[in-house]
């Protein structure tokens, strides 16, 4: 890896540029919570001043960018009785700023599946191809526990990553691209006083990770407590609304439907990300749903994320950056659920 | 009108209005981009927001608005008869809707409030279900245009639609608006049938139900949440009895 530093004003002019001909996606501010904090999410930026580099929480991962909520997969003109199928992969390229080393992991994960499987996705390839990844550090929230996921830094799965060192900022390189672009922008060799501030702010995000969850035997734990009444006590206050799964920057269960437009003269096969903990997402044709209840699937969502994700790739799914927890109205995150199930170990 | 080599029937449609404000019929008429489309696979025959022409020779019939008079409830059997499907559109057709509120006070007094001394037939709020065999219910208030286009398409190929069976956040989260519980307001989102693409949480207004009860919604546990955050007794119910979705739960 190579390291840059840049000054924040020609970071503003390297954003500008990107802008020229690129879609730029980065954290703005939509509103403010009862307490008067900013609530923000990734969206496309019109202008520099949009960008928020000091946004704290965002309500939802950008995953959205690479698996959309809905997509259409391929579409078909219906001529009599033959067919014709369209299909598009091409994607306008993109730049996302501002991606967490959370989100950044989020990302190499969904890649095992999505793309190092034996049935890669390729509308997934095409974007993650054609997006370009500026990561950006940040001290944790009070409830981030990526450090027990082992998501809190990135080494790879981006093209830029900053850390703001006051004036500048400090630019790990991971591309070609990312070296290209950050060089027209009288990117500099890194100083030694760069170096010393860099380990500063490196040295004090460390000291400010506050929340812990024990995952070491948590696979384990999963089977173990597989009939644990911690399943139906948080199962009882899911709503099954499916937000954790939409706000989720790894979840990409999905299911796929048919529609003709209103003259039966074209047809559109579409992909919907779906939630384990919608009522529906396992009943199969007939009419039989395999989880009807909602505690079980509660109880799958967690087996994906910490068991199953484990068995299949060596690593949860779960990167610890709690959205989940943060949307769920009924108070159900991982922390709370794990903790419960290794109480219950114990006792 | 042919699907994959196969023939399609153009159904004759009928669109009735009953007691409400006709909203959901304007829907219908009012999506000129697609109109043309819609009128090219069916036959309306009976649509008085569109057409003073009648006939009754319909074989869909698209019932609006709730049931509140004898001479509805007589008109409403009469389509029953001649319809082979009858659809129950919007709010009022499918939960009585805001018409409802009248349920709430004693008939001789909300007869007297609005109309003294004159003679009115009315009576109580009735669902269409209520009165008739109702075979699809599309809700909403209004009901949403692509959605009446997405059943019309299941109604000619014979299919039987299958509505979102999941709440308003999942829409809610996909157009990554901020949760309205964060600005500290009141939500029905939570257990509200999906599919109206979460109009008002997107505009920064909690949601009333008006597609009522998404399945096997879980009210208690909403309850709870709604009497932690602080929401009175009396908000809650009113917000719960708006659009008469959530009978019986309070």
């Amino acid at each position: 890896m190579l390291f840059r530093t840049i000054t924040k004003e020609n970071f503003r002019k390297m954003v500008e540029a990107l802008m020229e001909n690129n879609e730029v996606i980065g954290p703005k501010w939509r509103d403010r919570d009862t307490e008067g904090n900013k609530i923000y999410r990734f969206l496309k930026l019109n202008t520099f001043d949009e960008l928020q580099m000091d946004y704290t929480r965002s309500y939802s991962s950008p995953k959205n960018y690479f698996l959309p909520f809905k997509e259409d997969l391929s579409t078909y003109r219906l001529e009599d009785k033959d067919w014709e199928q369209e299909i598009h992969y091409t994607i306008h390229p993109r730049v996302i700023i501002g991606m967490r080393a959370c989100d950044i992991n989020a990302l190499l994960k969904l890649d095992q599946v999505l793309v190092k499987s034996a049935y890669p996705n390729p509308h997934y390839v095409a974007r993650r191809r054609n997006t370009l990844i500026i990561g950006l550090d940040h001290e944790p929230l009070e409830d981030c526990f990526c450090r027990s996921m082992n998501s809190d830094t990135a080494f790879h799965g981006f093209d830029l990553f900053l850390t703001d060192i006051g004036e500048k900022y400090f630019v790990a390189i991971n591309s070609d691209t990312g070296y290209m672009i950050v060089n027209r922008f009288d990117a500099r060799e890194v100083a030694e006083d760069d170096q010393r501030r860099y380990k500063e702010v490196k040295g004090r995000i460390e000291t400010k990770f506050k929340t812990q969850v024990d995952v070491t035997i948590v696979p384990e734990l999963m089977d173990l407590e597989f009939e644990s009444d911690v399943w139906k006590k948080w199962g009882d206050k899911c709503l099954s609304c499916g937000s954790c799964a939409m706000v989720c920057p790894t979840c990409y269960c999905y299911g796929i439907e048919e529609h003709t437009n209103l003259t039966f003269t074209k047809a559109t096969k579409r992909r919907v990300l779906y939630s384990c903990n919608l009522l529906d997402f396992a009943t199969v044709a007939g009419g039989h749903n395999f989880r009807p209840e909602a505690h079980i699937r509660l109880k799958y969502r967690y087996y994906h994320q910490f068991r199953g994700f484990v068995e299949a790739f060596n690593q949860s799914l779960c990167v610890g950056c709690n959205r989940c927890g943060k949307a769920c109205l009924a108070g159900i995150s991982p922390k709370v659920v794990i903790d419960d199930l290794i109480e219950t170990e114990k006792r | 009108m042919k699907y994959l080599g196969i023939t399609l029937e153009r159904p004759k449609i009928g669109v009735f209005s009953f007691t409400g404000c006709e909203g959901c019929q304007l829907q219908i008429a009012n999506k000129e981009e697609t109109l043309k489309d819609l009128f090219g696979v069916v036959e309306v025959v009976n649509f008085r927001e569109i057409s003073s022409e009648g006939r009754d020779d319909y074989e869909i019939a698209f019932v609006e608005g709730s049931i509140t008079t004898e001479s509805e409830s007589a008109r409403v059997k009469k389509i029953r008869k001649q319809a082979g499907t009858l659809v129950a559109i919007g709010a009022c057709a499918c939960l009585g809707g805001v018409n409802n509120l009248k349920s709430r006070f004693s008939l001789p007094d909300v007869v007297k409030e609005v109309y003294g001394t004159h003679p009115i037939d009315t009576g109580p709020v009735r669902k269409v279900k209520d009165v008739v065999r109702v075979d699809i219910e599309l809700p909403g208030c209004p009901i949403s245009k692509p959605e009446f286009e997405w059943l019309v398409r299941h109604l000619i190929l014979g299919i039987e639609p299958q509505f979102l069976q999941y709440s308003v956040c999942v829409e809610c989260k996909q157009r990554l608006n901020s949760c309205v519980f964060d600005m500290g307001m009141m939500c029905l989102g939570p257990i509200t049938r999906a599919g109206c693409n979460a109009v008002c949480p997107r505009n920064r207004l909690g949601c009333w139900g008006c597609r009522g009860p998404a399945e096997e919604a879980n009210f208690e546990s909403l309850m709870e949440i709604l009497r932690e955050r602080g929401f009175s007794e009396e908000h809650i119910a009113e917000r719960m009895n708006f659009f008469n979705a959530f009978g019986g739960i309070l």
